[in-house]
């Protein structure tokens, strides 16, 4: 991180500078009065930056210097599966032939996109287990609510209006705001004592109001949920549907089909599992699959196979309508298509078993020094808390900025909501055996420092370019864009 | 540390009755749960609410919390105060910190809540 | 393996420190049952080669066109080299979700710059750090409107909006209490006596295009009056970006919620995504925002620094009552946003959205010359529709064995249409590739 200071980009800008000129106007100019109507143009742009080309290199790159990404050091968030992000996909994706190509040309003209989007699709069914799939979601939350419209469209056109989606309580808060959005009342199931979805209460809250229940597997918690067949077994007695939040499914590729258990709809992270860039935020892409009974009511266009090639469908009358603009994040389904054929069949298995390798020796390596509130095993990810450490009034938030100062991105904190003071730690396939050591030695370090010098703890972290920021503040008197006094 | 001549409820609410009149608010242990106060919304003068409807949320950087109104009632006015100094909450929760004023449509309804020393025990047993 | 560190001592070692013979016995919580033990089918791995191979034959199979003047709600424009060299900067690509603000400090500061270029452009107070796609941000601005005005239910949208925009909006509104009414167009832009008809005390928020999917300049200004005349919000989305460089902004208009489609900063077309949506509105209603928002702060030794802010709105707090459920944003297509317009600078922009406007203007006026043909009145930005006297796709099929790429067949997106093309020109397009259009388009009527 670099100690020095860079201003906004309104703050550098000057009168008259410019980035990238732009050529003569080769034909005339209208009169703008005339041309526009009566409300004419814009006053100018303001604040608008006026910079150099220079300037906005310089700006950009010391922005950039102020962020931690994947490529400087491990990046151990739970459920957000920070994996190397290869520069292969990146530049598969950046293919003039695909940048170039317009969402609306012709069928004849676009043979290679939708190739894409008909192997990626076949691809993601086979990894499922699920026939369907429709590559239009944007992110995973997006996916999800595609996935409850889906499991909706095929209840009503059962003739059944079911009110009710039940989440269990160590879910992530899009499942509840999704279903919400749907239009569906939100009930939530208890955990048993080891973590998973209490299968008794379960029982006595599946009944013919119960439209779906949205399960993650493995769980937040990163244990395996064993009784799912039970569970969609139980669901499908009632006529109700299994939906999986495929946040997860970094744990399952190559060695179990969520299609296998019973699930019938399923959204994957593509900017989890299949190692496209988290990119600060986004773009994500949220594909679903789907059981057979649910296809005739994916998302609209749909590509299909005819004599002279691959064409965009829309014939398909039962369909929920369009989720996205066109079809679907492209330049991130190139970038997981890359991703699954540079591993193969036998790659996509071998990630999945070092995902699970890397955790449990990281949680044997950590197991001695921080609790761990359900000793389930666990996948691919481990849930600790700060109980121990909290003897010495240290907390999870504070454990968390202390790994800044070792050169760590924290774990996934507070999260889930049924474990107080969470650190959910996934180290991912891709991190070497060295970086897990030292990453254990960054924990311990802090953990022993929790009970001898916890007011350093407290104070962390000391080396980064800002230290804790003021929130309250933020969030009582919002500034939310710049202006010049 | 609750006020006496109070009223509260499970859901940690405080009423203090002037004749048929009452303000509300949250309690002091409702508040410290929440953390610093970023936000406060509040109802439109006039509207009425029945026991148990949610009348208002109270916000902090990590957490959201709905009001309940304990008893029927209709608002009379709304502390004006919270829209630019939300930490009253926080910093005085039983008087400053004063929500809605309500007009007490069924006085019967205010049997079934608890008084100071019942509320400090039910915050206890809560917290175990 | 190329992205699996582990060398098969460090396996065997770690596996007899875990205490399991094997590996798969890591796997023991899963059912044998359920456990897949076959071989998927997909192909096995491939090298980098063999990649670039695959890659590149399928890319080849897409057409390329010399000329392209087609637009519709994704529009080729010139993207300086700066904006690939500096948004593929791993710390910006392979970063997450700024919630460590310490070490996310790049992201968040280009997403207040984002936010504050995005209030400029519209003229609204308060801009969200993105949103999926146009559409998307739509939909939202719907929802949005009717949490706004509890006691309404109906949204009247034009139908002069994007057609996949409506469709989208349908989507998302499908199990919600309210109605989505479309109010017909006329002359390809909405239909002034239906809308003031449709209008009244139990109307959300009127949502129209600005401009609209057609091209043209709605008089934003008189639907202003008339929609605030039934306490009704407005809401424009806008699918042409540039075109707010140019026109007076939304905000100027009394508008309450501006959002739409910026693909056009920086973005390449990409076959539809990924895009960046945007979403502006007043301040008075911004906590009932969708989507992330930053904000300026300062840090325990005073230091200005930034953070995500107005988090209580979200769903990992507010979980089924949050106001989205959106989880993420457009973060990279949002940086290569704030470096396309950084570059364009003040002027530039606006010498930019003229050059469009004025090609546009060429191109009808060059059109207009033709007698079998119709040019739609104006204003319009930079897209038109123009009209023949027979089905326009084999004059289009005609043009594209000339290499001309030459704007959309209406009746793809609005049935029965089959006679109108929407042609969209941008600054790409040279006065010699216009003059080419304009005639080979009289040599093929």
């Amino acid at each position: 991180m670099s100690e020095f200071r860079e201003f906004l980009i309104f703050e550098r800008s000057r009168e008259g500078k410019v980035g990238c000129p732009l050529p003569a106007c080769d034909v005339p100019k209208p009169e703008l009065s005339q041309s526009l109507g009566a409300a004419g143009a814009r006053p100018a742009l303001d604040p608008f930056p006026e910079v150099s080309e220079v300037e906005v290199i310089r700006h950009f790159t010391r922005l950039s210097q102020w962020n931690f990404g994947v490529d400087q050091g491990m990046y151990p968030l739970g459920s957000c599966t920070m994996k190397h992000n290869p520069r292969i996909n990146e530049a598969m994706a950046a293919l003039p032939g695909f940048c170039q190509t317009h969402p609306l040309a012709p069928d004849e003209a676009v043979q290679g996109c939708l190739t894409v989007l008909n192997t990626l699709g076949t691809y993601l069914s086979e990894i499922t287990g699920l026939p369907g799939c429709s590559l239009q979601p944007a992110a995973g939350a997006h996916g999800e609510f595609t996935g409850i419209l889906v499991i909706k469209a095929l209840l009503q056109s059962l003739g059944e209006d079911r009110k009710v989606v039940l989440v269990p309580d160590s879910a992530h808060g899009t499942n509840p705001a999704t279903a919400a959005l749907c239009g569906f009342q939100v009930k939530e199931v208890p955990s048993d004592a080891h973590g998973r979805v209490d299968l008794e209460a379960l029982k006595s809250m599946v009944d013919g109001n119960t439209a779906c229940m949205m399960i993650t597997n493995p769980n937040t918690l990163g244990i395996f949920e064993s009784n799912i067949k039970a569970i969609a077994d139980l669901l499908h007695q009632h006529g109700a549907m299994l939906y999986m939040d495929g946040a997860n499914m970094n744990a399952l590729v190559g060695k179990a089909r969520p299609g296998d258990m019973g699930v019938d709809v399923l959204h994957l992270n593509l900017h989890k599992t299949f190692s496209t860039p988290h990119g600060g935020g986004g773009p994500g892409a949220g594909p679903i699959c789907v059981c057979d009974a649910l296809i005739p009511f994916l998302p609209q266009p749909w590509v299909v196979s005819n004599a002279e090639g691959l064409m965009l469908s829309m014939d398909t009358p039962q369909s929920i309508g369009k989720v996205h603009g066109f079809y679907g994040q492209f330049g991130v389904l190139v970038r997981a298509l890359t991703w699954i054929l540079t591993l193969g069949k036998e790659g996509l298995v071998r990630h999945t078993e070092h995902a699970v390798l890397n955790n449990n020796y990281l949680r044997k390596k950590l197991e001695p020094h921080y609790h761990i509130p359900y000793p389930a095993a666990t996948l691919h990810e481990t849930v600790f808390n700060d109980k121990r450490q909290n003897a010495f009034g240290v907390t999870t938030m504070d454990i968390a900025k202390s790994l800044l100062d070792y050169g760590f991105h924290p774990p996934t904190v507070y999260f889930p909501l049924v474990v107080h003071g969470a650190l959910m730690i996934e180290p991912t396939e891709t991190e070497s055996r060295g970086e897990l050591d030292r990453f254990a030695k960054a924990m311990i370090e802090i953990a022993e420092m929790a009970e001898k010098d916890p007011e350093r703890v407290h104070a962390a972290p000391h080396r980064t370019q800002i230290q804790r920021a003021d929130e309250t503040t933020a969030a009582r008197f919002p500034v939310l864009r710049w202006s010049a006094t | 540390m609750y006020p006496t001549d109070y009223l509260y409820t499970k859901e940690h609410e405080w009423l203090k009755v002037t004749g048929s009149e009452a303000l509300v608010g949250i309690t002091d242990h409702a508040q410290d749960q929440l953390g610093d106060i970023v936000f406060v919304e509040l109802p439109e003068v006039g509207k009425t609410f029945s026991a148990g409807d949610e009348f208002g949320t109270v916000e902090s950087v990590k957490a959201v919390a709905e009001v309940f109104m304990p008893i029927d009632a209709e608002i009379l006015e709304t502390n004006a105060n919270l829209e630019d100094e939300p930490e009253l909450v926080n910093k005085d929760p039983h008087n400053a910190g004063w929500m809605v004023k309500i007009a007490i449509s069924n006085p019967d309804q205010l049997k079934g809540m608890m008084d100071h020393a019942a509320y400090a025990v039910f915050v206890e047993e809560e917290s175990k | 393996m190329k992205y699996l560190p582990l060398s098969p001592k460090d396996k065997r070692e770690m596996l007899d420190f875990i205490g399991v013979p094997q590996l798969d016995d890591l796997f023991e919580s899963i059912p044998r049952d359920l456990r897949f033990t076959s071989s998927l089918e997909i192909p096995s791995a491939r090298s980098e080669m063999e990649i670039h191979q695959f890659f590149g034959d399928l890319a080849d199979q897409n057409h390329r066109y010399r000329s392209r003047f087609l637009g519709g709600g994704a529009y080729y424009h010139f993207i300086p080299v700066v904006v690939d060299s500096l948004s593929q900067r791993q710390e910006f690509l392979t970063s997450y979700t700024p919630y460590q603000p310490e070490i996310s400090q790049g992201t968040l500061q280009y997403l207040f710059e984002f936010q504050t270029m995005f209030c400029s452009l519209t003229g609204l107070e308060v801009s969200n750090a993105s949103m999926y796609d146009g559409a998307s941000a739509t939909a939202e601005a719907v929802l949005m409107a009717l949490r706004l005005q509890k006691n309404r239910k109906r949204i009247l949208f034009s139908a002069a909006i994007h057609p996949f925009y409506l469709e989208v909006t349908k989507t998302y509104c499908s199990n919600l209490d309210l109605t989505l009414e479309v109010v017909p167009a006329q002359d390809n832009a909405t239909d002034m006596a239906a809308l003031e008809k449709a209008l009244g005390p139990d109307v959300a928020a009127v949502v129209v295009g600005y401009p609209n999917f057609f091209g043209k300049v709605e008089p934003l200004a008189d639907i202003s009056k008339l929609a605030k005349q039934h306490g009704s919000l407005l809401v424009t989305t806008t699918q042409e970006a540039l075109s707010l460089a140019l026109l007076p902004s939304p905000g100027s208009f009394d508008v309450d919620m501006a959002v739409g489609e910026a693909q056009s900063f920086g973005v390449p077309v990409q076959f539809g995504g990924p895009y960046l949506g945007f979403f502006t509105c007043r301040d008075e209603h911004k906590r009932q925002m969708p989507g992330r928002i930053c904000g300026m702060t300062k840090d325990r030794n005073d230091k200005r620094c930034f953070v995500l802010t107005l988090n209580a709105r979200e769903q990992h707090i507010r979980r089924a009552k949050a106001t989205s459920n959106i989880c993420s944003n457009q973060g990279l297509c949002a940086l290569r946003a704030t470096i396309y317009l950084s570059c364009m600078g003040k002027h530039g922009l606006r010498e930019l959205a003229e050059q469009n406007h004025a090609k546009s203007e060429y191109l009808k006026a060059g059109l207009r010359k033709i007698q079998s043909l119709t040019v739609d009145d104006g204003p319009h930005f930079n897209e038109f529709v123009v009209r023949f006297n027979k089905p326009v796709a084999p004059l289009l099929a005609d043009l594209r064995q000339k290499g001309i790429l030459a704007g959309l067949d209406l009746s793809r997106l609005v049935p029965g249409r089959t006679h109108e093309v929407l042609l969209a020109v941008t600054e790409l397009n040279s006065k010699e590739q216009i003059d080419q259009l304009v005639q080979a388009v009289e040599r093929l009527v």
